[in-house]
């Protein structure tokens, strides 16, 4: 802390220089917070998954159908406890840009089998009562300044009403908490009957989208969904069974390897900055060059002249990357384009202390050769060039 | 020339320094013998080139002897690492430079702070010191200025107080009124001079003003790196 006062004024010896590459610091970790929260969501959304959770889809793709007939004969395979199943309805609300997702479901085997769902009071009952009822997630009710009692209009993208129509209905009858962690997804959703879409549609009666098969013991996972496949093998509808971790994952990655882009951009700002930064640090080391030489004069002996210049670059970058990523934690929260399957976006821990080892490494790189250059210099050559 | 009388504060024997450039070297200085007693104040003249920088560099602590020995008070530093110069440096010498080489970001208090940030002093005792410095050179009012706010003189004046602040036994000022005017000049000898008499601070400056020269006790004449000569001042005397 002695040398502090030391380091700071010569941070700001150039303040203009220093102020621009700050602020080409905190832009790269805005982004890399932008950019790592959507890469965390779409790579470990699923880690959120229940771990005694299967989903059974269609093995030629999770969009095609498979028989309501299958369902009596998944439960019947040793180790499976209960089951649901579920079917993407795809429907808009008033503008494409209003996406989340909304689902039928088996209401009360689905509510049974995701405990981790909390629900409004009386909301159960409703539901189970009301064919036309929905459930909302409290952040999309919000969204949309939704009242339970209110009706909603969805248009069917995928499942025209067998009037002709287009416009399904719904009443709200509960809103859904997240009971816990794995239930924030449901925040962003709307889950309303089976039943009522089923006999409603123009076609497809008798399908289902997807099955969740709750399994007795999760060690027998691997053996139960092997099982439930090889049922189905070589019949018309031939079945995948996955963990739902494995399902979030698969339905993430329509959106193309996020994962992967997200760690190019990354790779090519930091890349970038790293030239930007490199370059200030080098030029403002070599302007100071006697005065470096008079620190060495007075006693600053190699060693601590190369901790002082090393100190400098990684107080830059720390000061520019932490308020970057400060910066994206808090505008985060106002972005909620992936909040319909998956969770809200944020800044993860395992994103804090990439972040942190980012700006480390990064202050290191940047300061390490022109802190060696200082070290090395010459007291006599340098004081005789001024 | 040594001193046969007393033990010298400084003492060369044999003093050698060439400088290699690729494929050519130059000789800079031959043989210097040289002792100079604790409490004096030398003045160091010749003509450019004629390695008075260069010996004052090797006193210092800064360069390296090709041959011969620099002792300081019996501890002989051409054999020292490069750590362990630094180290003797911030206890024994105090630097006067003739473009002063303040920091210009750091206030004057600030820089003559700077020494005693090597030393394990806490903060409140390196601002009194350095104020205090600063009085002795007469700028304690000026201690929250930047260099860019002073004059000559007084960057001068605040780069005595900073070879002063830690009470090193030696002070060295190459050309310390290089940069000055006669008047300014002529104030700032006068504060070596005091701080010689009443501090006993040992000063070796060069310089190539006769006038300057005349400040000091004794006078020492360097020619083609070889000592030619050394006389000793009336006033002093």
């Amino acid at each position: 802390m002695r040398f502090f006062s030391l380091v700071w004024a010569s941070l700001l010896r150039r303040k203009t220089r220093t102020f621009l590459t700050l602020l080409s610091i905190v832009t790269a970790f805005l982004l890399f917070g932008f950019l790592d929260a959507v890469r965390v969501v779409f790579t470990q959304g699923s880690a959120q998954a229940g771990v005694d959770r299967l989903i059974t889809t269609s093995r030629i793709s999770f969009i095609q159908p498979l028989p309501l007939a299958y369902r009596e004969r998944i439960l019947a395979v040793p180790g499976v406890a209960t089951l649901a199943h579920a079917n993407w309805f795809g429907g808009i609300y008033q503008d494409r840009r209003n996406f989340f997702a909304n689902i039928a479901v088996s209401p009360a085997e689905y509510l049974a089998i995701h405990p981790e769902i909390a629900l409004s009071d009386g909301a159960y009952e409703a539901f189970l009562s009301r064919r036309t009822g929905a459930l909302v997630g409290r952040e999309l009710a919000r969204k949309h300044g939704w009242a339970i009692g209110d009706r909603i209009p969805l248009q069917a993208t995928l499942w025209p009403h067998k009037s002709g129509s287009t416009t399904w209905t719904f009443e709200i009858v509960g809103l859904m908490q997240a009971g816990d962690e794995r239930a924030r997804k449901f925040e962003n959703q709307m889950l309303f009957r089976y039943d009522y879409f089923d006999e409603g549609r123009m076609s497809g009666q008798g399908t289902a989208g997807w099955y969740i098969v709750k399994v007795r013991d999760p060690a027998e996972s691997t053996r139960v969904a092997l099982a439930i496949d090889a049922l189905f093998r070589n019949s018309a509808a031939e079945t995948r069974s996955q963990s739902e971790k494995e399902f979030n994952l698969a339905f993430a990655r329509q959106f193309g390897d996020v994962g992967l882009i997200a760690r190019a951009i990354m790779a090519a700002v930091f890349f970038t900055l790293l030239l930007v930064t490199g370059h200030t640090m080098a030029q403002g080391v070599r302007e100071r060059t006697a005065e470096l030489a008079v620190l060495k004069t007075l006693g600053f002996d190699n060693g601590l002249i190369l901790r002082l210049v090393l100190a400098e670059s990684m107080l830059m970058v720390l000061i520019g990357g932490l308020t970057g990523l400060s910066l994206a934690s808090l505008t985060l929260p106002l972005f909620k384009t992936f909040g319909a399957q998956l969770p809200p976006l944020r800044i993860a821990a395992e994103s804090w202390v990439a972040g942190f080892g980012i700006m480390l490494g990064l202050g290191l790189v940047v300061g390490l050769p022109p802190a060696v250059r200082a070290m090395r210099l010459g007291i006599t050559e340098a004081l005789a060039e001024r | 020339m040594p001193d046969s009388g007393t033990t010298p504060l400084i003492a060369l024997r044999g003093v050698c320094k060439r400088y290699v450039r690729g494929q050519q070297s130059v000789d800079v200085l031959h043989g210097v013998d040289l002792d100079i007693p604790e409490g004096d104040f030398i003045a160091l003249m010749g003509p450019s080139g004629s390695g008075k920088t260069t010996l004052l560099n090797l006193i210092g602590g800064l360069d390296q002897p090709t041959e011969g020995s620099v002792a300081v008070d019996g501890k002989r530093i051409e054999g020292l690492s490069s750590a362990e110069l630094a180290a003797w440096r911030a206890c024994n010498i105090g630097f006067i430079f003739q473009f002063y080489n303040l920091l210009p970001m750091l206030s004057a208090r600030r820089n003559v702070e700077l020494p005693l940030l090597l030393t394990s002093l806490p903060a409140h005792e390196r601002k009194r010191r350095a104020l205090l410095a600063l009085e002795l050179v007469g700028l304690a009012a000026r201690a929250d200025h930047k260099p860019a706010e002073l004059s000559g003189g007084e960057e001068q004046r605040v780069s005595i107080a900073r070879a002063l602040v830690s009470d090193p036994r030696l002070l060295i000022c190459d050309e310390p009124t290089g940069d000055l005017d006669r008047h300014t000049a002529d104030e700032i000898l006068s504060l070596l001079k005091a701080l010689n008499e009443s501090h006993g601070n040992t000063i070796i400056m060069v310089t190539h003003d006769p006038k300057a020269a005349e400040y000091a006790r004794r006078q020492v004449h360097l020619d083609k790196g070889v000592l030619v000569g050394e006389a000793t001042n009336g006033a002093h005397a």
